[in-house]
């Protein structure tokens, strides 16, 4: 005996029946305009932003790395680009040092030549004036000698040998 | 943290309530005056109540059933039937009932709009007053058969049960007592066809039941939870998901992700609002049939009518939305012999369009209605070791073996709301996958 009420959960019940099917109805249809709607574009949205932003990263480090490759690149060529400079440079100045060295080398025998030419020629010229001056004296000597002999003998004679002495001198 | 913390809440929450459901028990079961339990054996033994009600002129043998004011000895399957069934008022504790409107029809009197008020409620949800034909006996409305009482209102003073067999089938009779008469009552129409004991009667009943009013209440608590969480979608988007949206957002991929996409592909997103309305709808009832007192209580997925109407919307979307892939795989399964075709498939295969759906609205109010039971059950021992509260030690024995049961039984239950509203979900998805499956070859 079932005094309280019999087992009515299992009786389809045309009240409960209606009053489910729009209450459920109407909650379907508000849930998916103004719940369900906004909830899954929001997700969608956002799982495309964080795929995106992923996305965006994976190409910032690629670019990284490539900038960082042609960094390298550009350092290496830069490098290069020193050691020529400075091997040009060092040949610059050898060839300089050795221009100079070889000019200065020339002058100086040039110089030195000059100088040659001059002592020669001024010995030449001492020579000429030694000729000349040997000439004048072995006249003058002569005169004297001519003179002298002319007076006295003996002391022309004496005199003439002081004259060779004179010269010897000189 | 915080979903363990709200868990712990529920849990002492359910703990308090089984000692105030207790007490009560205490008083709503009175001891007469001389100390003798009250006993329903013997018309004999029959005090009445002492509540001041004016005692009814039928007296002590009333022609027509024992009277319902007469405790019986304390009946666990009775108490938890009758907690699991809709009731037109919602019982609030002790006499008190928040009062719904009744909707009512009744073939050749026409509709009555009324309150649960109007039938005067007191004791147990009785009415003592009719209403245009209604009464209410045990917080349900009843109609008299006797056509001169169909206008107006009467007292009533006592309402009587008795059981007869009707047809091989044992069935309760109702009588409602006026002035002195025994008035039989019927219950309101029900679509069972008499199979299950019920039948079209003199009225129906569209009543804003408890239900009906559970299943307001829920709609619109989740609606309310779901509006905050889409406008916190939209307002902050593009910022990282935060509090209540974070906690729904999990939850609406997961029947995208683990439910709508692997059981229907790509052609997902047309169902997805339905599959997350009903997933959510009947968790949200399975959750709030949980708490133990109101605004909870209500067996509203464990009543068939509910069950029904989602199996059945389940059904047509299936349904309409099938391909000719799918018809021709129903109705004329290729590649077998005609004549099995005939025989055994096709018959077969129309009778499964229907079992699908049955067994989804079977096995959604079976779990849920064996869930309240079980539990009603459990706190029903404190009743009967305490010898329906004429026994205080038997009570608290019965509190110390029925709070770690019920305990039990309520977490199992926690899971079971989860895994129902997922498997009807995912049932129903599954159905829609096979109705939309373009034929691969």
């Amino acid at each position: 005996m079932l005094f309280l009420g019999d087992f009515s959960v299992i009786k389809p019940e045309p009240g409960l029946l209606f009053w489910t099917t729009v209450i459920f109805l109407i909650f379907w249809f508000l849930m998916s305009r103004f719940a369900f709607k906004p909830i899954a574009e929001s997700l969608k949205k956002r799982e495309h932003d964080i795929q995106d932003a992923l996305d965006q990263a994976k190409k910032a480090r690629e670019e990284m790395a490539n900038l960082q490759a042609e960094n390298e690149k550009l350092l290496a060529q830069a490098r290069e680009e020193r050691a020529h400079i400075l091997k040009e440079a060092k040949e610059a100045k050898d060839e300089i040092i050795a221009e100079a060295k070889e000019r200065a080398n020339t002058e100086y025998k040039r110089k030195v030549e000059s100088a040659l030419q001059d002592i020669e020629n001024q010995k030449m010229a001492a020579l000429v004036e030694l000729k000349n001056s040997a000439g004048r004296l072995a006249i003058e000597i002569a005169e004297k000698v001519l003179l002298k002999e002319l007076a006295n003998k003996p002391e022309q004679e004496a005199y003439a040998k002081t004259l060779v002495d004179q010269i010897n001198m000189s | 943290m915080i979903a363990l913390r709200k868990f712990w809440i529920l849990l002492i929450f359910s703990g308090l309530n089984l000692v105030a459901f207790a007490q009560n028990g205490h008083g709503e079961h009175p001891v007469n005056p001389s100390g003798q339990p009250a006993h329903p054996a013997g018309p004999a033994e029959e005090h009445p109540e002492a509540t001041g009600q004016e005692s009814h002129p039928a007296g002590h043998a009333d022609p027509c059933g024992h009277s319902v004011r007469i405790e019986p000895e304390f009946n666990a399957g009775e108490n938890a039937v009758h907690h699991i069934a809709d009731a037109n008022a919602i019982h609030l504790a002790g006499d008190t009932y928040l009062h719904l409107p009744c909707i009512l029809y009744a073939p050749g009197h026409g509709w009555t709009l009324t309150s649960t008020a109007a039938f005067h409620p007191h004791h147990h949800g009785n009415g003592t007053r009719s209403k245009d034909g209604y009464v209410l006996l045990h917080g349900n409305i009843m109609r008299l058969e006797n056509p001169a009482f169909a206008q107006g209102a009467f007292e009533i003073s006592d309402y009587t049960h008795e059981d007869t067999t009707l047809d091989g089938k044992s069935k309760t009779l109702y009588h409602a007592v006026i002035e002195g008469q025994c008035e039989p009552l019927q219950a309101k129409s029900t679509f069972d066809g008499g199979i299950m004991g019920g039948g079209i009667t003199n009225f129906y009943d569209f009543s804003i039941t408890r239900n009906v009013f559970t299943m307001l209440l829920t709609a619109l608590l989740l609606f309310l939870v779901f509006r905050s969480a889409a406008s916190a979608a939209v307002r902050r988007q593009g910022q990282a998901p935060k509090g209540l949206q974070n906690f729904i957002e999990p939850f609406v991929t997961f029947i995208r992700d683990e439910v709508a996409k692997p059981s229907i592909g790509p052609k997902y997103e047309k169902y997805l609002p339905y599959l997350l309305a009903v997933f959510f709808f009947i968790l949200g009832l399975n959750l709030i049939g949980q708490i133990p007192f109101f605004p909870g209580s209500a067996n509203v997925t464990g009543n068939i009518s509910v069950t029904m109407v989602l199996a059945v919307i389940t059904f047509l979307i299936t349904n309409l939305s099938a391909n000719k892939h799918y018809w021709s795989h129903t109705l004329w399964m290729p590649g077998v012999p005609a004549l099995l075709k005939i025989l055994i498939i096709t018959p077969i295969e129309v009778l499964g369009l229907f079992l699908k759906p049955f067994t989804l609205l079977l096995r959604l109010f079976a779990n849920i209605t064996a869930g309240h039971i079980v539990i009603l059950s459990f706190v029903s021992l404190i009743f009967i070791f305490g010898d329906a509260g004429r026994s205080t030690n038997g009570s608290v024995a019965g509190i110390v073996a029925s709070i770690p049961l019920s305990l039990f039984m309520m977490t199992l239950e926690l899971l079971v709301a989860f895994l129902q509203a997922y498997i009807f979900t995912m049932l129903s998805a599954v159905y829609f996958g096979s109705a939309v499956e373009e034929a691969h070859h």
